[in-house]
């Protein structure tokens, strides 16, 4: 009888093995129908949930346009909205298949995590937000002041290591979700708002008196967000890297949605390989030869992206800084498709 | 197997007849247990097996090296000291430390609230009998969570900005969006020690004079003012203490400062929220533990203190109270684990306690699984030290049966 339940719980614990290995993400994707997607739990301009509960922002969209490259569709994207703890852990388990969330790119993360991050959609650094009648012009008067932040950030460790650095005092309060935070700030539970400056931006509009809050001209750290897959599986992270990079070509190629079908006749051939006219790079990756192509027509190049979510047209009025391309002076580069 | 050869022979050999030794009950027993406690090791073995095969695939560190490394964030409230490269075991005992701290503050205001709410609902008064009921019957039908944000975000962060606190007392108390200051003593030289010795020296007179007290009484039946007596030498003794030793002390008060006040002490928003909420929560069950004991002895016996001419004080104290302890320790055992475990939930108004700060770890680090393994083991650890020390005392107080 032993010996039966012996062999019971061999073939339980093989089948448990088997089921632990993972199948490839690419091919769940493809299976299940849409890109499961984890994104900040509202930050304008990145990923907010509009009027009509349709999620839009920057990091929303490069969603959708990896949704676009292998379905052809932009709509088939699930968004799970993670607190900044919660996000790694939903991304290792597999409860999403990638992360778009305002993530720093740093090398703890990229090297005992288990992640691997796909291409900075990004550039940003550390800012201070100060209410307007404290007066304070530098993050050097900031001395005995309390900052108010998110837990689980690279923002609170550089708000340590800042503040420390310069011999000056201060208290923090985080809180895990951001809504926290900013209810923590505008109660007047701390004088200071810390997060990446796009992050300061946005919070500001959304605070009763945008105008009475100044943010200040320091930054005090690189913040690469860039978009984050598990480590292990290569053609998934092949994926989102390259239709990142698609994104960033089309806007140095002049390739925009609008003129995307036009662009399938272009005699140069930088183009003809970007929109798939020639060449199979598309199979490369595991998808179809116009994955690039689909991508833009329906979401846009890098560009487009930028000015349609944060650019000067928006309520945001983000300028290009260093997210222009490198051919403008900023840092925004793909590698060739060829 | 040593049993299969001394039982089944033995059986065999007495009763004549043959009995296999899958007859035998007792050797059943030992097969079908051993059977299951294979398939626990096994489920166990199979499941830290997955895990582990799992993490290798995800590229995971493992193991509590990581407790060493530095932790590089700060914390708003911290008991020990805790410097910028303190390492995650440094934060997560200040996370502990913070969670003794509101456990320890919220079972002491609890289990104070609680009795006199309970004594006041069955009160003869009504006004007192019918507060203490509305309190109850309000409170404890609102979840901890809510009653801990509208402490924290309903009341205390809109009190006033720093610059125009609040000052029960001008000068010295402070109440502002940023906590509560209260000015700081600290003793010098040998007066702290003074005070000390002094107060040592008063406990241990009060604790023999109250036995004297009783002797006495047992014997000639005379009263003596114990209780104001002992009062009286454990206040008066550090005073005493004090002044001989040369009331060498410094205050440090609470002023004004470019963004908040500096100086003296504070308990920070948060801690006072959580506090107020755990004690208001906790309080509304002790009451109803209280009254149930207090229903559980008869009506009878109160009677007759009356009728022997005892105060309704000194029934209570003396003979009601006692009997109630008994119906009321256990159950209020339970209640202790609950503010310790509810404390957790600290982490929505921003307390930096255990949960708290084993989630950014968690969060920095990656390694869930033993994050999550040290806090359910300081968890076990504090209920089962908790439940241990009520148990003494329930032993000391229950009825000797001969």
């Amino acid at each position: 009888m032993s010996k039966r339940i012996l062999a019971a719980a061999f073939g339980a614990a093989f089948a448990f093995v088997a089921t632990s290995a993972m199948a490839g993400t690419l091919d769940e994707v493809k299976k299940k129908g849409f890109v499961t997607c984890g994104v900040s739990q509202g930050l304008a301009g990145f990923s907010l949930p509009d009027d009509k509960g349709e999620w839009t922002g920057f990091d929303v969209d490069f969603c959708r346009s990896i949704a676009a490259a292998i379905f052809n569709d932009a709509k088939k994207v699930k968004f799970t909205p993670l607190s900044s703890q919660a996000r790694f852990t939903a991304l290792q388990s597999g409860e999403v298949d990638l992360l778009s969330r305002n993530t720093t790119w740093t090398m703890g993360r990229d090297t005992s995590l288990g992640l691997m991050f796909a291409g900075t959609t990004y550039y940003d650094g550390q800012g201070f937000m100060v209410k307007k009648s404290l007066n304070v012009k530098s993050a050097l008067e900031l001395s005995g002041a309390s900052v108010c932040t998110q837990t689980g950030t690279t923002t609170e460790q550089n708000l340590a290591d800042y503040f420390r650095s310069k011999n000056m005092k201060y208290e923090v309060v985080s809180f895990e979700k951001q809504a926290d935070v900013d209810k923590a700030y505008e109660s007047g539970r701390c004088d200071v708002y810390t997060t990446d400056q796009s992050g300061l931006y946005a919070v500001r509009l959304t605070l009763a008196n945008p105008d009475d809050h100044v943010i200040l001209p320091e930054i005090i750290s690189k913040e690469p967000l860039a978009l984050t897959v598990r480590q292990g599986d290569d053609v998934w992270f092949s994926v989102v890297k390259w239709v990142y990079f698609a994104t960033v070509n089309a806007e140095e190629l002049g390739v925009t949605s609008k003129n995307a079908d036009e662009m399938l006749k272009s005699t140069n051939p930088e183009i003809q390989r970007l929109v798939g006219a020639t060449d199979k790079f598309g199979e490369g990756i595991g998808l179809t030869n116009a994955w690039a192509y689909q991508a833009i027509k329906l979401v846009g190049n890098y560009g487009e992206i930028f000015e349609r979510n944060l650019g000067p047209s928006t309520r945001l009025k983000i300028a290009r800084g260093v997210n222009a391309l490198w051919k403008n002076g900023g840092l925004q580069y793909g590698p060739p498709i060829r | 197997m040593t049993i299969t050869t001394e039982v089944s022979p033995q059986s065999s050999d007495s009763q004549g007849d043959k009995i296999f030794w899958w007859n035998d009950p007792r050797i059943r027993g030992f097969i079908l247990q051993g059977a299951m406690l294979l398939a626990v090791v096994l489920v166990f073995s199979t499941a830290i097996y997955t895990a582990n095969s799992n993490l290798d695939n995800h590229h995971n560190a493992r193991g509590f090296g990581f407790l060493d490394n530095r932790a590089g964030f700060d914390l708003a409230q911290a008991l020990v000291d805790y410097p910028k490269d303190a390492t995650y075991g440094r934060a997560l005992l200040v996370g502990f430390l913070n969670t003794a701290l509101v456990a320890v503050f919220g079972i002491l205001f609890a289990t104070i609230l609680g009795f006199i709410a309970g004594i006041a609902r069955l009160s003869k008064n009504a006004v007192i009998s019918t507060i203490a009921m509305v309190y109850v019957e309000t409170v404890r039908n609102v979840p901890l969570l809510l009653q801990m944000l509208f402490w924290y975000v309903g009341v205390l962060q809109v009190l006033p900005a720093p610059r125009n606190s609040f000052q029960p007392i001008t000068g010295s108390v402070f109440l502002n969006n940023r906590g509560l200051f209260i000015p700081q003593v600290s003793f010098t030289g040998m007066t702290g020690w003074g005070i000390l010795f002094g107060l040592v020296l008063g406990i241990v007179a009060a604790v023999i004079m109250s036995k004297w007290a009783t002797a006495r009484q047992l014997r000639t039946g005379a009263q003596f003012p114990a209780f104001w007596v002992g009062l009286a030498l454990i206040l008066a003794l550090p005073i005493i203490g004090f002044v001989i030793t040369g009331a060498n002390y410094t205050t440090n008060f609470p002023i004004k400062s470019t963004f908040n006040l500096s100086g003296g002490m504070r308990v920070i928003p948060e801690f006072m929220a959580l506090v107020l909420a755990l004690t208001l929560y906790t309080g509304v069950f002790i009451a109803e533990i209280v009254r149930s004991g207090i229903l559980s002895v008869s009506y009878g016996q109160s009677e007759a203190c009356h009728a022997l001419g005892l105060t309704n004080g000194q029934t209570l104290r003396l003979v009601v109270i006692p009997q109630a302890m008994r119906v009321i320790i256990p159950p209020l055992t339970n209640q202790y684990l609950n503010v310790t475990k509810n404390s957790s939930l600290a982490v929505a108004i921003g307390y930096p306690d255990l949960v708290y700060v084993g989630g950014t770890v968690l969060n920095q680090s990656g390694q869930a699984i033993e994050v999550i393994a040290l806090w359910m083991l300081v968890y076990l650890g504090t209920s089962v030290t908790t439940a241990t020390l009520m148990n003494w005392y329930n032993q000391r107080n229950a009825i000797v049966e001969r």
